[in-house]
């Protein structure tokens, strides 16, 4: 089932996260398998790893849409796939209300301008050789603007960014972690975008400098009105920072709420089991939660558990759970869950 | 009181470097008490895993060097025993957890030889009884179908088996310490979430302490009876976990716990991050080595005089001049920023009070 059956088109109303107002971007059944191959010649394909699976959300306009999983959910590659930087499988892409997988190459190259991204690693995202103005002005470069215009645009970033013009000629090993985020967020800001998708952003950073980059965020978007897709293994952060939050698990979005709503009453049992296993920095608290111990690993995306996914580490599993799929669909005024029994406890 | 495990007084661990020399450790001094779980925290760069490191005489000498101190493990000071007689003692009565899995196992031996080789190295038995103790203590960290698992390489686990198999080795010995660096950093939360369950119950059983090292302060306050906030190679703070989320006397501390976004709790507004970037350790600030962090530094001797690790009440240290001011922690002055004239009205509080 899932992806081969023609999936029905799904409107923007009835898509998780939707609210009313037109959104700025909605993903509809995008689907990404990676072939598994054998062989060196022929290399027949004998599989594939299902990183995403008819994943469907839309992000409102200047909202943040926090998208959480452990390692391998597909978070990362979702992100890719709504920047067109893999070609998806499977499935649609509308930004600004124009489906963006039909563009040809000179209008995807337009349509790069208004989506950015952020990535995790600082030290890695940035070219060692580069100085951080060559850095900032490269989009501006690349999408034809004059040195001239970029120059005085990558001074303003810079400021933007919480740093000093002067900062321009140095190199990105002159700067902490914390300065290299900051260069990284000119970076995807240059072109004045529309969406900016954060992968990680913090994640690499110390806890004290963390909350300075969260807040520049929180500023920028302000500031700029922008759309934000945040992906992040911590729910923490998460939780402060988003408007709405999706929860992915070995490549399916399985539960899509408002954040309160999320980590207040949380309906799917993974989402709980996940909740109730971060560490809250509160002894007391600590003492008396009761923590729900998944057992094993997540399963091998390459041959996933067949109708639900969760099903193998699942507590409330039935028969049901292993032959039919459960949808992704509203169990409350704007709270979508994928599950056939649904919890209703509180874990915080 | 208790008398200590692990007594650590004055370590200092300096690195020597083409800029300079940096002291990553300096003059740090804790007790590691019979059957507890001992937390350190602080960020990167801060000194834990250099001070674990040293504590094991582990560090790398060159390029480091451990310029002072006394490890005293049961009262003998372990840097003065030979290497030999360092090498009984870790491995069997003090054990060591890493935190990346993949690189502490041995990828060409099986995870049973692994442990079977701890348990012989430091105890006379045979062949068969190391292999049954690896399959007993894999049992015990919930590793299913010990007995057949034993049998595999590292390849065949998963990072949370990977790690599960490290705790198997480091309490196959029946440790009376273990030494956990980031045990769980590499892991996912609900992996972790496991992960921490069976070291807990592993020490518990063993009747072991942990000195558990971490970047996480959620992940310290579920575990951890004590701990110590390292920031620049110093302890800055140190008490019970009570004492140190509910109490907390040092700026970088509760500036820490404020700093972060919260999961169980509605968004109460911008979080307040700590202002700067933890110091150059080449040239660590004068004085306080935090003073140009602190939204609460005096202009005076916050930045010319190094405040010392003042006991507060018992078991309650902090590295601030103004740590026992009265009147200094009330709540609600904890979360406003501070005043023009805050500086005044605590000495004359510290007037009042003496």
């Amino acid at each position: 089932m899932t992806v081969a059956d023609a999936p029905s088109p799904i409107s923007a109303s009835d898509l998780p996260g939707s609210a009313p107002g037109e959104p700025l971007l909605t993903v509809r059944h995008l689907t990404k398998h990676f072939p598994v191959t054998k062989g060196a010649i022929l290399r027949r394909q004998v599989g594939a790893i299902h990183a995403v699976d008819d994943v469907s959300f839309a992000v409102q306009r200047g909202e943040t849409f926090g998208l959480v999983g452990e390692s391998g959910c597909g978070k990362s590659t979702t992100a890719r796939l709504i920047l067109k930087l893999i070609a998806a499988t499977s499935g649609d892409v509308e930004f600004d209300g124009r489906p963006i997988f039909p563009l040809g190459a000179k209008e995807t190259r337009a349509l790069r301008a208004e989506m950015q991204i952020v990535f995790q690693d600082p030290f890695a995202s940035l070219n060692p050789r580069h100085t951080v103005g060559q850095i900032v002005a490269e989009p501006m470069i690349v999408q034809g603007k004059g040195r001239k215009e970029a120059r005085a645009r990558v001074e303003e970033l810079l400021e933007l960014c919480g740093l000093n013009r002067e900062h321009a000629g140095r190199y990105p090993h002159e700067f902490s972690g914390g300065q290299r985020q900051r260069v990284g967020v000119a970076r995807a800001l240059a072109l004045n975008p529309k969406l900016v998708i954060l992968d990680e952003p913090v994640s690499a950073l110390d806890v004290s400098i963390q909350a300075q980059i969260v807040n520049l965020l929180e500023d920028l978007q302000a500031r700029l009105k922008l759309t934000y897709v945040f992906i992040a293994h911590d729910l923490s952060v998460v939780r402060h920072i988003s408007d709405k939050v999706g929860v992915m698990y070995l490549g399916q979005l399985v539960e899509v709420a408002d954040r309160d709503r999320l980590y207040e009453h949380p309906k799917h049992p993974y989402t709980v089991a996940l909740l109730s296993a971060v560490p809250i920095p509160d002894p007391q608290k600590e003492r008396q939660r009761q923590r729900i111990i998944l057992k094993g690993d997540v399963p091998s995306p390459a041959n996933p558990p067949p109708a639900c996914r969760f099903h193998t580490r699942c507590w409330k599993a039935q028969e049901i759970c292993r032959t039919e799929a459960p949808p992704l669909e509203q169990k409350a005024p704007g709270h979508w869950a994928a599950c056939h029994f649904p919890e209703s406890r509180e874990v915080l | 009181m208790t008398s200590a495990l692990l007594s650590v007084r004055g370590l200092t661990t300096t690195f020597r470097t083409d800029a300079g020399d940096v002291r990553a450790v300096a003059g740090v001094s804790f007790d590691v008490l019979p059957g507890e779980i001992f937390g350190i925290v602080g960020e990167s760069g801060s000194g834990k895993s250099v001070t674990a490191m040293s504590v094991l005489n582990l560090i790398p000498q060159p390029p480091a060097r451990i310029e002072a101190g006394e490890v005293l493990w049961k009262g003998v000071d372990l840097r003065t025993l030979s290497e030999e007689d360092f090498r009984r003692t870790r491995g069997s009565e003090i054990s060591m957890i890493f935190q990346d899995p993949m690189t502490s196992l041995n990828p060409v031996f099986t995870i049973g030889q692994q442990i079977a080789d701890v348990v012989r190295a430091h105890h006379d038995v045979s062949r068969h009884e190391a292999h049954e103790r690896a399959i007993e203590t894999l049992d015990l960290v919930g590793i299913p179908n010990a007995r057949r698992r034993v049998d595999d390489y590292p390849h065949q686990f998963s990072g949370g088996m990977r790690q599960r198999a490290l705790i198997a080795m480091a309490i196959a010995n029946d440790p009376d310490l273990i030494i956990a660096d980031e045990p769980t950093t590499a892991l996912d939360v609900t992996i972790q979430a496991q992960v921490l369950e069976v070291l807990k119950q592993a020490a518990a059983k063993t009747n072991s302490a942990v000195m558990l090292i971490t970047h996480d302060l959620g992940v310290v306050a579920g575990l951890a009876h004590r701990v110590a906030v390292l920031y620049a190679g110093q302890i800055v703070e140190e008490g019970t976990v009570d004492d140190l989320y509910y109490r907390p006397r040092m700026p970088y501390a509760w500036g820490l716990l404020e700093s972060m976004a919260r999961l169980d709790q509605r968004r109460r507004g911008r979080l307040r991050p700590i202002d700067g970037h933890p110091p150059n350790m080449l040239r660590p600030p004068g004085g306080c080595r935090f003073h140009p962090r602190c939204p609460y530094r005096d202009g005076n001797r916050c930045l010319s005089q190094e405040p010392e690790l003042i006991e507060i009440e018992a078991d309650h240290r902090a590295r601030c001049h103004y740590a026992v001011a009265p009147g200094w922690f009330s709540p609600d002055e904890r979360l406003s920023e501070p005043e023009a004239g805050w500086h005044d009205r605590v000495r004359s509080r510290e007037r009042e009070a003496s």
